[in-house]
């Protein structure tokens, strides 16, 4: 197993320009208040039986203005337009979001820079200067039953021209262009489409969480452009995995922290028993085990966006122990977070629903726990 | 020349460190020497340990940081260095890991000129094992309900009472003595001694664990008498001074290089993993058993996060407050290491019941003796239950329970 890390600093890589970009997001988000909108679009929605269409809500004009500050764009190469900064960056970023419970493109738009920058020819740096001009970005590849390695999708590409269809595709209603694994006679390819393009049909899936949006692209020769020759697909994925993983358990680290301070806060202003409920152990070590939680995950996120931005040698063992680490958090923090809060917190009004939804949607993102680990055990 | 002259940069030092300790590697004893420092009971083990203590002390790996006038190499801030490269090295642990990890920083936060200059010297070179005299049969979450007496006697201190749970009593010179000095101030009503254990009234009992091991003891004090100079700090400041001694017990003090264990977090993981690669059943290793490989893999995981928990706390815009991790530490560190053993246990499967001594036994059957000694990680220096109100209070700023 390795170990090494002589290669990477010592903090990371994380220095004043990260830690001003991470003030710079806590501030502009948190003057958008997404959760006070979010509240308001929810509002009345919520019975799963009248059927209506839910979309998943999503502020554009925010969207315009984050592209603007860079930050869709922070690592794009320099070569096409962007900031080429590393994951590290990116995660502070990722974390913010998750901490905010933010609907955006944001999160797709960055994982899909870092599996484009892997794939390295001039189509897939035609789609990254898009995103330096302020375009969202999707990527998926699963079939119907969820799998986690796009050498199991079911999208075949023939002469350029893709059918089949992909599921389970994030931020899919907010994308302007969605990039998908296709099956080729000589191997496994990328493709990028216009998501408003001919042969192209997207359908959005009713989902629990109420902060994202999923969806599956039905292709029915629909021509794309195709990003890497067929082959050089899987080596593709495998080598942005790492940071696939990574970007989704930064957003889990920064929601599950939300969750433990909502906790801890709501614990010392409801009283019960003439007390405030932290008082009691009951209430009050579980809590702290929430911490503990959100904290070896956030090690860990850094570690592994570390081990990728210096150290790819190692990057993929700390990928995997990062999202281990993060899906069990997430699942943890929100059935405590859920339960301290007793009854409130199972309410529609609650916020604590939302960020429950969000971790648990997050949680089976690109495998749980149980998946990071079986795949961890081959490295070992 | 000095070594601090001679070794300026953290690199230098390092490798000397490294260097150093590859050559000076002991011999290893003929009985073995238990699993930590807390267990040494024989003599032939206390002469060979305070010999390579003595050893590591003069090669500056010991007191590093500390100033010269008090027996320290005076580097500025190397002594992690030093610390890390003797815990990497798999060398034998500290003896005096007590002197080290609570006395000095004790001492050198509260003592007096002259108890700095007296005391810690031979604390460094070994010659002087310490023991802590806090716990006693009727106060052990509940420390502050301590009951043993110092009543003043001219310039002296009369002491009656007893101790429990006293590691390396039947080896140390001195104790750190908490004993009551009003008994209608339960928290102000404490003072903070320093106790010779060679004293007349002094009687030293040992304890024999569910391991068969004997390392604590019972410490009786019967009309003890502790001269005025050797009170630390103020009558009745002994709980505040107390509470800064534990918070270097549980790693969040800067230390003079106290390593009471040569086991790393990393070494038990890896060795857990080879276990499970080598222990067959139904013909194939355990290690190919999804259910058990996955719960060893959690335990890898948790360990991962605890150094890397350790590399953030360097980082301080990433920490969310500075004692939130170093707190964390003694808890996740001990219970990791009973969960780790637990699932030991399932992986040797009935040949867990093995002990010391059986000719069949797996790693001369550390596995059950560490899983068992795991209780004193969970148990002593504050128990889990404790530190979780610790850091539910401190960090968290929930109620406190007292």
């Amino acid at each position: 197993m390795s170990n090494s890390n002589q290669t990477q600093p010592k903090d990371f890589g994380y220095g004043e320009e990260q830690d001003m970009l991470k003030n710079a997001a806590q501030r502009f988000i948190s003057d958008l208040a997404p959760l006070e909108a979010l509240r308001k679009a929810i509002a009345g929605t919520e019975d799963p039986y009248l059927g209506e269409e839910r979309r998943g809500f999503y502020d554009v004009d925010a969207w315009r203005e984050m592209t603007a500050l860079g930050w869709s764009a922070l690592a794009v190469p320099e070569r096409c337009g962007g900031a080429e900064m590393g994951l590290v960056t990116a995660v502070a970023l990722a974390e913010e979001i998750g901490a905010a419970a933010m609907p955006t493109p944001l999160a797709s738009t960055l994982q899909s820079t870092f599996l484009l920058r892997e794939m390295a020819t001039p189509e897939a740096d035609a789609v990254l200067t898009r995103i330096a001009e302020g375009a969202a970005v999707a990527w998926g590849f699963s079939d119907a039953h969820g799998s986690l390695h796009p050498r199991d999708t079911s999208v075949v590409a023939e002469q350029r021209l893709l059918s089949g269809t992909v599921h389970f595709v994030q931020d899919l209603q907010k994308a302007d262009v969605v990039i998908l694994a296709a099956r080729e006679e000589a191997g496994l390819a990328w493709y990028a489409l216009d998501t408003g393009g001919d042969g192209v049909q997207l359908v959005a899936d009713r989902i629990v969480d109420l902060t994202r949006d999923q969806g599956r692209v039905e292709l029915n020769g629909a021509a794309g452009t195709r990003l890497v020759d067929p082959g050089a697909g899987e080596p593709a994925f495998d080598s942005a995995l790492p940071a696939l993983l990574t970007l989704v358990a930064a957003d889990i680290a920064g929601a599950a922290e939300w969750m433990l301070q909502a906790t801890a806060e709501y614990a010392k202003t409801r009283q019960q028993f003439d007390r405030p409920i932290g008082f009691f152990q009951a209430v009050k070590h579980p809590i702290v085990d929430m911490m503990i939680a959100a904290d070896q995950s956030r090690s860990l996120v850094y570690a592994a966006a570390c081990a990728f931005d210096f150290d790819r040698e190692d990057a993929l063992r700390l990928a995997l122990l990062a999202k281990s680490s993060a899906s069990d958090t997430a699942g943890f923090c929100a059935n405590r977070g859920t339960q301290l809060h007793g009854g409130i917190g199972f309410t529609w009004e609650s916020d604590v629903q939302i960020y429950h939804k969000r971790l648990m949607h997050a949680q089976q993102l690109l495998g749980d726990g149980v998946a990071q680990r079986s795949a961890l055990a081959a490295l070992l | 020349m000095a070594l601090r002259d001679e070794y300026t940069t953290p690199e230098a030092f390092r490798t000397y460190c490294r260097e150093w300790l590859e050559a000076n590697r002991p011999e290893p004893t003929r009985m073995p020497l238990p699993q930590a420092a807390y267990e040494v009971t024989l003599p032939e083990h206390r002469d060979y340990l305070v010999a390579w203590q003595r050893k590591c002390y003069e090669a500056g790996l010991i007191a590093t940081d500390v100033s010269p006038e008090y027996g320290g190499h005076g580097f500025d801030d190397f002594q992690m260095i030093a610390s890390n490269e003797v815990r990497r090295a798999g060398v034998p642990y500290f003896i005096n890991w007590i002197g080290l990890g609570m006395t000095a920083p004790t001492l050198l936060a509260h003592g007096t000129e002259e108890q700095k200059r007296t005391y810690l010297p031979p604390i460094f070179t070994g010659d002087d094992i310490w023991c802590q005299g806090f716990s006693e049969p009727g106060a052990g979450s509940d420390l502050a309900s301590l009951s043993t007496r110092a009543e003043k006697d001219g310039d002296n201190w009369v002491v009656n009472g007893s101790k429990v749970w006293t590691s390396l009593g039947s080896l140390a010179s001195w104790m750190l003595l908490l004993a009551r000095t009003d008994r209608d101030n339960k928290y102000g009503g404490i003072t903070y001694f320093i106790c010779s254990m060679r004293e007349q009234g002094v009687t030293v009992r040992p304890i024999h664990k569910m391991t068969g091991e004997s390392g604590f003891n019972e410490v009786f004090l019967e009309d003890v008498v502790v001269p005025d100079h050797q009170r630390i700090d103020a009558v009745g400041a002994g709980w505040q001074v107390a509470m800064s001694t534990l918070t270097s017990e549980r790693g969040a003090a800067k230390g003079v290089g106290a390593v009471p264990s040569s086991e790393s977090p990393m070494d038990n993981i890896e060795a857990l993993i080879a276990l499970a690669k080598t222990t067959m059943r139904h013909g194939r290793p355990v290690w190919d058993d999804a259910v058990l490989r996955d719960r060893i893999l959690k335990i890898y995981e948790r360990t991962v996060a605890v150094m890397q928990n350790g590399r953030r706390m360097g980082v301080p815009a990433l920490n969310g407050g500075a004692m939130r991790i170093p707190l964390q530490s003694k808890l996740v560190g001990s219970e990791l290491g009973q969960e780790l053993h637990q699932v030991a246990m399932s992986v040797l499967g009935p040949a867990a019941s093995l002990y010391v001594g059986d000719e069949h036994a797996r790693a001369d059957g550390k596995w059950a003796l560490g899983y068992m000694n795991t209780y004193t990680g969970t148990i002593s220096g504050g128990s889990s239950e404790i530190q979780r109100n610790i850091l539910g209070e401190r960090v968290l700023g929930l109620p406190k329970t007292k």
